[in-house]
């Protein structure tokens, strides 16, 4: 393995290098403990009863024989929950409007997509709980439902919501009730003279499917509600505070009287951002004084929560003969689920991000179907928006012979460039990203042999900053343990760890970082949006500062000099003026360390940071495939990522981000969908119908991390979590027209979807 | 109304250890480590054997424990992620995995080193393509495999060159 130290991290000590996370023996052992790993005394088991119909009116629901089954302890349906107001809370990566959010964790007068929760109950054994949910009577008045997003914007569908109206951005309103919840639009520039300027324009329409996130965890959720009327709540979730404020007004608590404690996470990837189980545990254990316990299995997770939305696009582009782009006119329909929210508005801005596109019109519709709520995943709305894109620019490339890779770099947006919303770029490596794919062997290669073919493509995601908070103490032995509120997707312990041991001088061994409850630590923001890194690692840095400054003061105390004559050194030497003897004076970081506790008490750092001042991540795709004409399937050959990390703090972390990133777009582009009959019912709702990449079916996916700083980061820090699943769509798509000369424009292209281009139709 | 379910007392080995415990007849393997005897390590990703995350040898094969019925261990010996270390002696695997960063959120690593294990009982020698083939009944989310497949070329003592 290369593990040469880069040119930016050659001139730190930790930052660059790939020490063994500090998490690690834990979850090689089997001892890490997951949320559905909890054991409580008394604890209770709960399960939830879903709907079998997409669309329906709930008549009745009659409890009375589960609630007499022996062992059964509490039948619950949305009638035990308070009424919730339309007030949106913020959740990091979204925002949620908190009668909508009880309604889906526990539907109200509406079943609005198969697998939505209509009862939950809580007993003494799972097993139990699984025989009395089936006790439980609903009688539903059957509706029709709505499943396509062009469907659903006809203003003949039958509507989900009453009274849900289609909002504009100048705060106007429709008249009539209308499953379009909102509409968007960012535009500069004159789209008429735009294409008057184009010598060749392309239109064209995709589709994408809803998609799963696909955490090898299921949901977990367990509960504890005292008799003092506090709360205490242990989850696997992105963001132990987004718990705490979305669960404390569904059940009327004040956040305060709601402790969360982050439980480690199998996986996310943001569709483990809103609460589903949590509420009903906390009303289950008010009910039956116990803690309760519950976790949804592998069905119910692609039934009810994630996913992302299915789409219909349209993307009409122009350019001069020459590759300028002149014009990018772009229409987003996106599937919201059963309530407004889906990704369409950062869709929307990524949609034409990479480049310097004069005239651009970009438009965004947020629509409900009766499928489930979409959640955050990984780079919301991006992959979509950009396959759509990417997939036209790749067409024009073609039509106008020129390379596509070059055509890229002709129009890549600059330091300077601004998007159609507004936004202004500072510092970004989207034209390195770019060259660093043309220099690369990959792109350098010969292919190989009939039905291959080669494809690239650019991605664009914002990375956001936002609240991160973090405490560290000084051991006396010269070991710090760092108290954090992130919850560790994939290795941010690791990451963040190492830029306050870089800061103190200290290895990142000697720092022992915790992940504790919402008590525990100040207000930290959801692990998402490629933040962690960045803003805690911000945190981290400001925490550090807060200990350098401290350990300063406390030498010139024991010195008895003036504090301004004190120096802590980025060695971790701490300096200070020479004696009367003309003796230099210095303690090294653990020597003073261990004289704290004699010298005045001991030291503690902390920081709080709310940064906005993320840095723009591109990356820069290369695959091949060959293509079976006789089954359809592709097969990835090979497979480059480059991207630009900013710094890379633990570069082979970083990788991982890249790569799985990669996997999971290779996954959306040939075989992730969620395959719904006319009924509204989900026909692939298990992990062999739901096909995501195997070890069998991917190559080694080679990184190329590029590093151009971020300004706006002690250490240069982009984030690098979401951009990697963006550009594997168009790409792929790309290199199946190389192949075979088909263009494939939905999502995904499955074996299916090839002979259903390729073959003949039957007679 | 009860619900008749009854329990059956199950005797067998696991990590080495003589264990006996009591299984409600409708326990699978997993649900019983888990549920009545504590060994958390296994993990339940579907219920139906298709993701690997609750991979546990038994008597020297890899079976999906949520597969097996717990009554059906009577007798046997298993072996869970717990056993893989002698002590506070990680396995070459385990470290393996730590040194290559072979693993993200953590939750399907302990089907991986079970699986992976086995792997190199039989074949301590295993091509790219053979340990892809063997580990493709356990499901990865956040890796790409790319890692996973380079810490079992590592402990099998490939990936030194």
């Amino acid at each position: 393995m290369v593990t040469a130290q880069s040119e930016v991290a050659s001139q730190y000590n930790v930052i660059g290098t790939r020490p063994i996370r500090h998490d690690g023996v834990d979850k090689v052992t089997g001892a890490a403990q997951y949320g559905a790993d909890l054991q409580l005394p008394g604890m209770l088991y709960g399960r939830v009863l879903r709907s079998p119909h997409a669309h329906a009116r709930i008549v009745s629901i009659d409890t009375s024989k589960a609630a007499a089954l022996e062992g059964v302890k509490s039948v619950i349906t949305n009638a035990d929950f308070p009424r919730a107001s339309d007030d949106v809370i913020d959740t990091g990566e979204g925002s949620a409007q908190l009668n909508w959010l009880l309604d889906n964790v526990i539907a109200s007068d509406k079943a609005l997509y198969k697998g939505h929760a209509i009862a939950a109950v809580a007993a003494v054994d799972h097993h139990i709980a699984e025989d009395a949910i089936e006790l439980i009577e609903v009688e539903y008045e059957l509706l029709p439902p709505v499943l396509d997003v062009r469907d659903a914007m006809l203003d003949t569908a039958p509507k989900l919501h009453d009274g849900l109206k289609t909002g504009e951005m100048d705060g106007s309103k429709s008249d009539g009730d209308s499953n379009t919840a909102s509409h968007l639009r960012f535009a500069k520039g004159d789209m008429e003279a735009g294409f008057a300027d184009a010598d060749v324009v392309i239109e064209r329409e995709f589709v994408t499917s809803m998609a799963h996130q696909g955490y090898i965890e299921p949901h977990n959720g367990t509960a504890y509600w005292r008799a003092d009327g506090t709360l205490d709540v242990w989850t696997s979730t992105q963001g132990s505070f987004v718990v705490r404020d979305s669960v404390a007004p569904l059940v009327q608590l004040s956040p305060s009287q709601v402790k969360v404690t982050p439980m480690e996470i199998g996986g996310g990837f943001g569709g483990k951002i809103p609460v589903y189980l949590e509420p009903l545990a906390a009303i289950l254990s008010r009910n039956t004084g116990r803690p309760v316990q519950l976790t949804m299995n592998r069905e119910e997770v692609l039934l009810a929560t994630g996913p992302t939305s299915g789409t219909y696009m349209r993307v009409k582009m122009g350019a001069k003969r020459d590759g300028t782009l002149t014009a990018g006119e772009v229409y987003l329909a996106f599937e919201a689920g059963a309530y407004p929210g889906s990704p369409v508005g950062a869709g929307a801005m990524c949609a034409l991000a990479p480049y310097d596109i004069p005239n651009q019109v970009i438009d965004g519709y947020d629509v409900v179907v009766n499928k489930p709520k979409t959640a955050a995943y990984r780079a919301p709305g991006a992959p979509q928006a950009e396959f759509a894109t990417e997939a036209v620019i790749n067409e024009l490339a073609e039509q106008l012979q020129i390379d596509p890779l070059e055509l890229r770099l002709q129009n890549a947006a600059v330091e300077g460039a601004s998007r159609a919303d507004g936004f202004t770029y500072g510092v970004i490596g989207n034209v390195e990203c770019m060259q660093a794919a043309q220099d690369s062997s990959h792109w350098n290669s010969e292919l190989a042999g009939p039905n291959q073919g080669r494809g690239v493509a650019q991605g664009f995601w914002f990375n956001i900053g936002f609240e991160s908070s973090a405490y560290a103490q000084v051991n006396g032995d010269g070991t710090v343990p760092l108290v954090l509120g992130s919850t560790d997707i994939g290795g941010t312990r690791a990451s963040i760890a190492m830029q306050l041991a870089e800061t103190l001088g200290i290895s990142a061994e000697e720092v022992r970082p915790h992940v504790v409850d919402t008590n525990s630590v100040g207000y930290t923001q959801v692990t998402g949006g490629s933040r962690t890194t960045f803003a805690g690692g911000w945190a981290a840095y400001e925490c550090a500062m807060d200990i350098r400054r401290q350990m300063a003061e406390r030498a010139a105390q024991i010195w008895e000099v003036d504090a301004a004559e004190v120096e802590y050194g980025d060695d971790a030497v701490i300096r200070g003026p020479a004696d009367d003897e003309g003796n230099e004076r210095s303690f090294g970081f653990k020597e003073l360390a261990g004289q704290l506790a004699a010298s005045g008490g001991h030291i503690v750092g902390r920081a709080d940071v709310n940064k906005t001042s993320s840095g723009p991540a591109f990356a820069t795709h290369i695959v091949d495939v060959e293509v079976d004409p006789d089954t359809g399937k592709v097969d990835v050959l090979r497979y480059t990522a480059v991207q630009d990390a900013g710094t890379a703090i633990h570069p082979a972390y970083v990788e991982g981000q890249m790569q799985g990133g990669a996997a999971q777009g290779i996954g959306m582009a040939l075989n992730e969908e969620y395959y719904y009959d006319e009924s509204g019912d989900l026909k692939n709702a298990s992990l062999l119908d739901y096909r995501m990449p195997t070890a069998l079916d991917l190559p080694m996916i080679e990184p190329i991390i590029v590093e151009v700083p971020n300004p706006g980061h002690p250490y240069g820090v982009r984030g690098v979590g979401e951009v990697p699943i963006i550009p594997p769509a168009p790409a792929i798509q790309a290199a199946i027209a190389d192949a075979v000369g088909l263009r494939m424009n939905e999502l995904p292209i499955s074996p299916r979807a090839i002979l259903e281009a390729t073959l003949p139709e039957e007679g | 109304m009860t619900t008749q379910t009854s329990h059956i007392v199950v005797n067998t080995t696991i990590n080495g250890e003589p264990t006996v415990f009591l299984a409600n007849e409708r326990d699978s393997l997993l649900e019983a480590l888990r549920d009545r005897i504590g060994l958390t390590g296994a993990k339940e990703g579907c219920n139906n054997g298709n993701c690997g995350a609750c991979c546990v040898n038994l008597d020297g094969r890899i079976v999906n424990s949520c597969l097996v019925m717990a009554a059906e261990v009577e007798g046997s010996e298993v072996r869970t992620v717990e056993g893989l270390a002698d002590g506070d002696q990680l396995s070459p695997l385990q470290n393996a995995f730590l040194e290559e960063a072979a693993l993200q959120c953590g939750i399907c690593t302990p089907g991986f080193l079970v699986a992976a294990e086995a792997l190199l009982e039989q074949n301590p020698d295993p091509s790219e393509h053979e340990i892809r083939y063997w580990l493709a009944g356990n499901l990865c989310r956040c890796t790409g495999y790319d890692k996973i497949i380079r810490a079992v070329q590592l402990a099998a003592g490939q990936g030194q060159d």
